[in-house]
């Protein structure tokens, strides 16, 4: 693909992450949006029905009476061959979780905004990760944002990710709840007529509302065919895996801000690794800044894509690290690790890699993750290497036991 | 446009044969009724259920129209979904607007128990759709289990008929004017024998400015119990004793589309189907005077909702 994109000036606002994400969504003029209010993803729903109520948007917008609706109507409305948007959280990604599946092995391109929240019970309204890892074997490209400017970003590419030929795969991009949905922060915004080009016009290869050319979409499909169809879902997936730092590269061109799988920060010569997935990645680089201050090689893997898993970019990026953190936002309960450390090990272990490896749970129901905490996990890994320990694989950080 | 018999004979059928419906199921014919009253072009949905079973065995399908599946839940938001779509292209001006007619058939099991948040949600909401519910009166694509459209007294193979049970032992649900409640423009019972007034009902449901529900009998020869050449005489004894009533409710008003010359009595259509044979064993005889007097109750009420003199 030859690129040959200008670079546009973003605008600089003061915007929250949920707010961040309606305006990307104003932007992108979806032609359905079905969603349903949940703390703490309202402020998009509410702030793309005032674009709605005073005509900023061409999109019709249907607010459902539960999740479990929105998803059905995003399935109806892409496969009837325009562009289709939701947005959720926690419990309402909970309650979709059927017709994920549906959404995918359709091989539907809905968008999905996921601003993440634990899972009931006890009720908590707050940040982890346990809702969209509860979705992550149903087919969905995952992407994960630091801040509130990558939450922006990353609602813009899923679009293209989402509809590109080889992918046709629903595709969500999680912020953390609160911690990015709720928080005020600078961003650029780019302009209207730039995401607009960017994300270009969809062309659906079958609609239902192509009446003289009837399609049957979700027949019955049992042993003698199942297995085929599924096998093609899993080849879109590893293709995703080329198309998600395609994309990234090319917005890259438009805004001035690259994205790729994942980010290395500081990480080529770091003796002492962590894995983080959202805002906690911002967290453990100024940690990591202040430990390169004291002369240890510290380092950071922010990892983007979660579905796709870039197995083979993270086992280069960690194979010949002296001892591994990798940070989880929720609790697997009774595996042998959490969902991002099993990704990990598993990658380093098929590429021929055996570095020392915990992992920590960190942050449930939105426990505030503190410098401190992660300077300790640095100091465990040294301690680990001095040992030549392990000890306990699986720890928790910040709780009280 | 008129309903002819011998044009309609010389159309073909946008719900194609060779698909796997049981001997005598009423469902295709009550699909392809619908189907040929309509003009316009349909996009349809169907819940998971028989109909979406044997109409789609891959890489067959019997729909010569647009036709989506997604789950058994939610047929009514996915052809809201279907219907918004619509709505948005035709508006920005990225499609033509072909007056597409959006349609969901859906079972009982689908409408009056595990799809009903979704349907009552899509008919708040306003999307212009038919809905059509097939109505079995029980679980039939997973082997007769008892929903809630099942009569009082029936034996299905989750309300068996045991030494201490007769069968339900809950009357079914009203339905139809839970929908009528939601204040749409047009609600209607229907019943395949009844096919003229059937397709005419369809006709008007469409060209209605809103949403539409028709919820029409459907006599399953299997879970019923009764011979497959019997569905639409079944059907028709269903309307002459009145436990299934044929009416219209359009814009809240309430109207009789069909009163039988004399009302059969109940024992008439329990002895037609071996799924209340129970009922009829000596010692039940209060069990029929039950179903009767609620029968009676339901159709007087009936009566004075169409503002119809009972006698």
């Amino acid at each position: 693909m030859t690129l040959k994109i200008e670079r546009v000036k973003g605008d600089p606002v003061a915007l929250d992450g949920d707010r961040a994400v309606a305006e990307a969504m104003r932007q992108m003029n979806p032609d359905v949006v079905a969603a349903y209010p949940i703390t703490p993803q309202t402020e998009i729903v509410q702030r793309f029905s005032e674009f709605v109520a005073n005509g900023d948007v061409d999109t019709e917008f249907v607010p459902v009476e539960s999740e479990h609706a929105a998803m059905s109507v995003c399935i109806g409305a892409s496969a009837a061959g325009g562009r289709t948007q939701t947005a959720t959280a926690g419990a309402g990604l909970a309650f979709m979780w059927e017709v994920l599946w549906v959404a995918s092995g359709t091989r539907l391109p809905i968008v999905m905004h996921v601003v993440n929240r634990s899972l009931s019970a006890p009720l908590n309204i707050l940040c982890d990760h346990s809702d969209s890892m509860g979705a992550r074997d149903a087919g969905w490209i995952q992407l994960y944002g630091e801040n509130v400017q990558e939450a922006y970003d990353n609602a813009i590419q899923t679009v293209r990710i989402a509809e590109h030929p080889d992918v046709m795969l629903p595709t969500l991009h999680a912020l953390d709840g609160f911690i990015v949905g709720h928080n005020v922060e600078r961003l650029e915004l780019l302009p209207d007529e730039a995401v607009r080009e960017f994300i270009g016009t969809y062309k659906p290869e079958h609609s239902l509302l192509d009446v003289d050319h009837p399609v049957t979409y979700g027949p019955n499909d049992y042993h003698d065919y199942f297995f085929e169809h599924k096998r093609q879902q899993a080849a879109a997936m590893e293709k995703a895996l080329e198309i998600v730092p395609v994309i990234g590269e090319e917005y890259g061109e438009l805004s001035g801000r690259y994205y790729g799988l994942m980010e290395e920060y500081k990480l080529d010569d770091a003796h002492f690794a962590t894995v983080a997935l959202g805002s906690t990645a911002g967290t453990t680089k100024v940690v990591v800044d202040e430990l390169r201050d004291q002369g240890i090689k510290a380092g950071l893997l922010k990892l983007r894509c979660f579905r796709p898993f870039p197995a083979a970019a993270v086992a280069a990026a960690l194979g010949n690290k002296k001892a591994i953190a990798v940070l989880d936002r929720s609790v697997s309960f009774g595996a042998q690790g959490n969902p991002l450390f099993l990704e990990v090990c598993t990658a380093l272990l098929t590429h021929g890699f055996a570095p020392k490896v915990v992992n920590y749970v960190f942050g449930l129901g939105g426990r505030d993750t503190r410098p401190a905490q992660i300077h300790q996990v640095y100091r465990d890994l040294m301690d680990i290497e001095s040992r030549g320990l392990v000890g306990p694989t699986l720890r928790y950080l910040g709780v009280r036991e | 446009m008129a309903i002819n018999l011998k044009q309609m004979s010389a159309e073909q059928d946008l719900l194609a044969p060779g698909h796997r419906a049981c001997a005598g199921c009423p469902e295709t014919i009550i699909v392809r009724q619908v189907l040929h009253a309509i003009e316009d072009p349909v996009v349809v949905a169907t819940p998971t259920g028989c109909l979406e079973i044997v109409s789609s065995p891959y890489p067959y399908t019997s729909w010569r129209v647009p036709w989506i599946h997604s789950a058994f839940e939610n047929a009514a938001s996915t052809i809201a979904g279907v219907e918004t779509m619509y709505r948005s292209l035709v508006k920005q001006g990225k499609m033509e607007d072909r007056g597409i007619k959006f349609i969901a058939f859906a079972g009982d099991g689908a409408t009056y128990d595990i799809g009903l948040q979704f349907l009552s949600g899509a008919l708040e909401r306003g999307h212009k759709f038919l809905y059509v519910c097939l109505n079995n009166e029980a679980y039939m694509n997973t082997g007769i289990q008892r929903s809630s459209a099942t009569p009082l007294g029936t034996w299905t193979t989750t309300s068996p008929v045991g030494a201490v049970m007769p069968g339900k032992k809950e009357n079914r649900k009203d339905i139809t004017a839970i929908i009528a409640a939601h204040n749409i423009p047009y609600v209607a019972q229907a019943a395949p024998h009844a096919w003229r007034d059937l397709m005419t009902k369809a006709q008007k449901a469409v060209a209605a400015d809103g949403p539409s529900f028709i919820n029409v009998l459907a006599p399953c020869p299997r879970g019923w119990r009764f011979p497959p050449e019997e569905s639409i005489a079944i059907s028709r004894l269903a309307v002459e004793t009145c436990v299934w009533s044929l009416y219209e409710v359009i814009d809240g008003e309430w109207r009789l589309s069909h009163r039988p010359s004399s009302k059969k009595p109940i024992a008439d259509w329990l002895k037609s189907q071996g799924r209340f044979q129970h009922l009829l064993r000596p010692g039940n005889e209060h069990l029929v005077d039950t179903l009767q007097q609620a029968v009676d109750r339901e159709w007087a009420k009936l009566l004075e909702r169409c503002k119809v003199a009972a006698s």
